[in-house]
């Protein structure tokens, strides 16, 4: 009993903590951010702090940002933000696809709190979905390691198997075997967003294997860093990471979320904002690429050609005819994938070797 | 298929677990429990890294991740033996403190990269074709694992004061009458068991990744101290815990690159499976774990009682 006490006295001094908070936040908004990972990952959710710090700057004393970082993702991540929604802010950015769920469960008991969810597919009246198409920065990375490649081999290092990064193996894929139809990817599945060492580990495993150009969708540069160690080429993931691997990395896909973040801020205080789903690429520039480096200037020359046909929308990466890895035709050619395909991958194509996880 | 590249990266995957066990095997054998290995480890690597980065040596990195493991350690001494406090509750804290203090200490090095530490090339010896690559290619932190694990093998089973701080470990009450100072012998063996658990985190921040990330042991410190049991508190049984832990970690990895046929989630959970059917095996002798396992493991020790 006496244990059971003691925990409605810490219950009960968190609430007058939370609605201390809440008389306070009259002057400014408060602006929530749920993070996967460390903001000191340098990938992923660092760039998402970039866009936190790039809202701060922008409007001032009118905000006022908190932010959690490597929540984990499910049940526990519905404790995180139901506690930014009771503690008095009025906007929740929710960085990571599996807090999904949890987000639309607190968001219909907080009907007044704007919810913004990253890389998900299911809005609500007060939660809007944001996500980049990095599928085209893969493709531009692709078309590089074709042409870079000796081996003809590409290691990725994966994170789940969710649509989002099958997304992003067959896209690197497709602009690889655009320019050299004998590319082939070898994927490594982690099952982890953030765990240096393994990521590292499998990056290994996939050198020695015969890959000599290393992709990561996971958060962390030592799958890059591993590159530059065995001698072999990479891309950094979400950020530019040349400094972990001045002579490897040939470009890396930025996420770019500040003005995004800004915009729907501002749009909370106003009282514009609604729902919406947008998925932004490298025309709105959420998307961006790090310089091309350590490359020939011909290849440099075809990378900028083919980002700016992406950003021009001349070319689709997902521009039939694409097989899968039985050969069916999945994407007849002179057509491209619809957005339903898109979203939803959940198959190869012709070239990657092993099968998907289910 | 060459393997002689995927024994040396099963090498650098086990090493940093088994430095952090060969500590803590010290520690629970004085009958201490020290669950901060994890937290020790963080301040452990990001001491190391940040020495590495200002000074630019590896000699002063390694000792300053060692001793920095140490000096945390210490804090947890000083709370459980002799302010008294649960080792249990405390060593957790000391695993939340050490992520949190490293996180803060690290925020300046982050996207700070490192070269990682030379090699020590045994001369002459590492030019033996495959066994030369393998066994004299290393740095130094490796040879030391094996050293260590082995000086404490040796220390447990055939020394005097190894033989004291079993006693303490066994029936502190019965080690004070003879009159051994246990708060001494105890407070020794966990300063061991933060050194080395200093030295698995400098692995990791300068030889394994050499970069700082925040929360960069990603649970290795929890598989440490699993290790210390699965080794049955012996130090044979624990490096080879160490190995087999390391090596399926590093083939599930190569089995996926083959594209090999089986669910990636399945073998990530092979090393843990892996581990559990050989401690099954293992205390299928209850007897023998009974011999070895610490009868005061966790129980604090007060004079007056």
């Amino acid at each position: 009993m006496r244990i059971k006490s003691f925990y409605r006295e810490i219950l009960l001094s968190l609430i007058a903590i939370a609605l201390s908070g809440v008389g306070f936040a009259n002057a400014e908004t408060k602006v929530g951010f749920v993070y996967v990972g460390p903001i000191g990952d340098h990938g992923w959710t660092y760039r998402h702090d970039v866009g936190r710090l790039a809202v701060e700057k922008a409007l001032g004393a009118k905000v006022k940002t908190t932010f959690v970082e490597s929540v984990k993702e499910g049940p526990d991540s519905e404790r995180v933000i139901r506690q930014l929604a009771a503690t008095g802010h009025k906007v929740i950015f929710t960085t990571s696809f599996g807090f999904m769920n949890p987000t639309l469960k607190v968001a219909k008991k907080f009907p007044d709190v704007k919810f913004e969810h990253a890389t998900g597919y299911k809005q609500s009246k007060n939660v809007a979905t944001f996500s980049g198409r990095f599928y085209e920065g893969r493709y531009i990375a692709g078309v590089i390691a074709g042409k870079i490649s000796k081996t003809n081999k590409i290691g990725y290092v994966a994170s789940f198997p969710i649509p989002e990064v099958v997304r992003g193996i067959n896209a690197f894929l497709l602009g690889a075997r655009s320019v050299n139809p004998d590319m082939s990817i070898n994927v490594v599945w982690v099952n982890t967003w953030y765990d240096p060492g393994k990521e590292g580990d499998a990056a290994k495993a996939l050198i020695d294997q015969g890959a000599d150009i290393i992709t990561q969708h996971t958060d962390s540069p030592a799958p890059l860093q591993v590159a530059e160690n065995r001698g072999v080429k990479g891309f950094g993931q979400a950020s530019d990471m040349i400094k972990f691997a001045p002579k490897a990395q040939l470009s890396a896909i930025i996420d770019d979320w500040d003005s995004y973040y800004v915009e729907r801020t501002k749009a909370a205080i106003d009282g514009s904002w609604n729902s919406q789903d947008v998925w932004l690429g490298l025309k709105e520039g959420m998307v961006k690429m790090a310089p091309y480096t350590n490359m020939p200037n011909d290849v440099v020359a075809l990378a900028q050609k083919t980002e700016d046909a992406i950003r021009d929308g001349s070319l689709h990466p997902f521009s039939g005819p694409i097989k899968d890895q039985s050969g069916k035709i999945v994407v007849e050619a002179g057509k491209v994938a619809d957005s339903g395909m898109l979203l939803g991958m959940n198959f190869y194509v012709e070239g990657v070797q092993g099968s998907l996880p289910k | 298929m060459d393997l002689l590249p995927v024994i040396l990266t099963i090498i650098t995957a086990s090493t940093p677990l088994l430095l952090a066990a060969t500590g803590e095997l010290i520690t629970e054998k004085s009958g201490v429990l020290n669950l901060g290995v994890e937290g020790m480890m963080l301040i452990g690597a990001i001491a190391a890294f940040a020495t590495a980065v200002s000074t630019g040596s590896a000699l002063l990195a390694i000792l300053a991740g060692a001793f920095s493991g140490a000096l945390v350690a210490s804090i947890f001494a000083v709370l459980t033996l002799i302010f008294l406090a649960n080792q249990v509750a405390t060593g957790l804290a000391l695993t939340i403190f050490g992520v949190g203090l490293s996180a803060l200490i690290g925020s300046n090095f982050v996207g700070v990269a490192l070269e990682p530490l030379p090699k020590l090339n045994v001369d002459g010896l590492s030019t033996i074709p495959i066994l030369g690559k393998i066994l004299f290619n290393h740095d130094v932190l490796v040879y030391l694992s094996f050293g260590m694990i082995f000086l404490v093998g040796w220390f447990l089973s055939k020394t005097r004061a190894g033989l004291i701080l079993r006693a303490v470990g066994e029936s502190h009450d019965s080690a004070h009458a003879l009159g051994y100072s246990i708060i001494t012998v105890r407070y020794l063996a966990v300063i061991f068991g933060g050194f080395m658990s200093g030295l698995g985190g400098s692995y990791l921040s300068l030889v394994y990744t050499p970069l700082w990330a925040e929360n960069m042991t990603a649970g290795r410190g929890w598989i440490a101290l699993a290790l210390v049991v699965f080794g049955t508190w012996r130090a044979g049984r624990v490096a080879f815990g160490a190995y087999l832990f390391g090596t399926i970690t590093i083939l599930q990895l190569h089995v996926q690159g083959w594209g090999i046929n089986i669910a990636s989630q399945f073998m990530t959970m092979l090393p843990y499976i892996a581990t559990i059917v050989v401690l099954v095996l293992i205390s299928r002798d209850k007897g023998r774990i009974r011999m070895n396992a610490p009868q005061c493991i966790g129980k604090p020790f007060h004079p007056s009682k």
